[in-house]
């Protein structure tokens, strides 16, 4: 427990120190907020699916999470280069909690971003319908951001430098964020499209997000959460499985 | 008794055998150099030793347990310092000790205590509360020095602990390691590259090169077998007076990459 503790404070130390980050990783989803929710608002009210905004929020506080949750597990990538990585994993304490505990910090921080994300939009027009929702929104979001700190811990485990960094942005990340529904409805898919985007668990959190902001889901909130619940227990363990292999 | 006990340890990586077919023991109790020009195999052979990797045959004790089955029993056996820096630079010093502290278990009013204590020895009790990517290179290895005394471990390793620092540092740590050896019998492993220092400490000396073992003994011992005066001289009797390169590693090129993606 107490491991779990410590490894989970030295993220949170790690991401309050470095604001520069804070902001940088902010400005990416304001950007596509701005841009898509004003340059594409008058086309999509005329579709007659109403304010693109509304529908888009939810969306970016995806997009916010998704980033910041893999980067955090990405870092592994570091310590394994700058040697931190060794002084941990020496340490008499088992594997799982040293990654379980960088995971939850690692989602820790990405739903901190994901919460900074909605303020930034309420800024920019967002009007959530149920702010009573709150509470099972950062349950959400905590989930969505578990799901994918797992994974950057899985990819963090099994890369040894940064050379594949882009790749994985270009390959993995762009995609889960493209094909989850961020942007667009997911009603009237082409049949492929609707495969795609249900094997992919933005899908769900997008979804969730939306259910508990502004009252719509494609799913259902029942069936999001079990979905996000389901893939979070998948991906920790397939995390701390490639983790136990690390050899240095 | 022995502490550690290694038999025909062999690590290949590809077709390259770092370390070739490996054999000795390190009584408790024992301060033994293991001393080999760059590429030898020490870091190998230590990285094994310590869990951090998994040899490709033979067999290990540390404090009798297999660091491949038991490596949990084996991690609470020793305490190390690395060759090269494993801070978190974006932690302060006093966060690095009480990390340290935390993962070692170290009840928290020794770990108080002995935080303080360690911090004033290695000079840095005024500097705890700033981050380690301020500290000079020399400073941070005073840092990784003390962490790694923080919790009194049975076997200690340092791999090349005194790089980079001065001979008033140098002195001030190896009294305090050879009292620490002397209270509480912790067996000392180390590699160095200054010869004097070995010559100095050690009770047993190993010298290894091209992954094998070619010399073990006290000092007497191996100056009177390779008739030298020096353990220097018997060094390189020894190994010979080739300069070896070790691979750059991605390390430098990461470094770089690292400053950029931080700011």
């Amino acid at each position: 427990m107490k491991t779990i503790y410590i490894l989970w404070l030295r993220q949170i130390k790690r991401y309050v120190r470095s604001k520069s980050r804070m902001i940088g990783s902010l400005a990416q989803p304001v950007l596509f907020l701005l841009s898509l929710g004003y340059g594409f608002g008058s086309v999509f009210q005329k579709a007659g699916q109403g304010n693109y905004i509304e529908f888009l929020a939810p969306g970016i506080i995806g997009m916010g999470i998704i980033f910041s949750a893999v980067f955090s597990g990405i870092e592994i990538i570091w310590d394994k280069q700058f040697g931190f990585l060794k002084e941990t994993l020496v340490a008499p304490v088992s594997r799982f909690s040293i990654m379980l505990g960088r995971t939850i910090g690692g989602a820790t921080v990405a739903t901190f971003q994901g919460a900074l994300v909605l303020l930034v939009s309420l800024l920019a027009g967002f009007h959530p319908t149920n702010w009573f929702f709150i509470l099972p929104l950062l349950v959400a979001m905590f989930l969505v951001a578990l799901v994918f700190s797992a994974l950057g811990t899985m990819i963090g485990s099994l890369l040894n430098d940064m050379q594949g960094f882009q790749l994985i942005v270009n390959f993995l990340i762009m995609p889960l964020f493209f094909l989850s529904g961020a942007l667009f409805p997911l009603t009237n898919l082409p049949a492929i499209m609707n495969v795609v985007v249900r094997l992919d668990p933005l899908s769900y959190g997008v979804d969730a997000f939306r259910g508990l902001l502004i009252g719509v889901t494609h799913f259902g909130l029942a069936m999001d959460m079990s979905v996000l619940l389901g893939f979070a227990l998948v991906f920790v363990t397939l995390g701390s499985y490639s983790f136990s292999k690390v050899q240095i | 008794m022995n502490i550690i006990e290694v038999k025909n340890l062999v690590k290949k990586f590809g077709d390259f055998t770092a370390v070739d077919d490996v054999s000795f023991d390190v009584g408790k109790g024992e301060i033994f150099a293991f001393l080999g020009p760059n590429g030898a195999g020490k870091s190998t052979t230590i990285k094994m030793l310590t869990t951090l990797l998994s040899p490709t045959s033979g067999e290990i004790k540390m404090n009798g347990y297999d660091p491949e089955k038991n490596s949990h029993e084996a991690r609470r056996s020793f305490g190390i310092v690395f060759q090269d820096p494993s801070l978190d630079d974006e932690l302060t010093a006093y966060e690095n000790m009480e990390f340290h502290g935390v993962l070692y278990d170290v009840p928290k009013k020794v770990r108080r205590e002995r935080i303080q204590e360690l911090l004033e020895f290695v000079e840095l009790w005024d500097r705890k509360n700033s981050l380690v990517k301020e500290f000079s290179g020399g400073m941070k290895r005073r840092l990784e020095i003390a962490r790694g005394l923080l919790h009194h471990p049975k076997i200690l390793f340092l791999d090349e602990p005194t790089i980079g620092l001065d001979p008033q540092t140098r002195n001030h740590m190896w009294n305090y390691l050879l009292e620490l050896n002397k209270k509480e019998g912790i067996t000392v492993f180390f590699t160095t590259h200054y010869m004097e220092e070995a010559e100095k400490v050690a009770q047993r000396i190993a010298v290894i090169d091209h992954g094998k073992i070619i010399e073990t003994g006290t000092t007497e011992e191996l100056l009177s077998r390779t008739n030298t005066t020096s353990l220097e001289e018997a060094f390189l009797s020894l190994t010979g007076k080739v300069i070896r390169e070790e691979e750059a590693g991605s390390i430098d090129r990461l470094r770089t990459a690292r400053k950029m993606w931080r700011r």
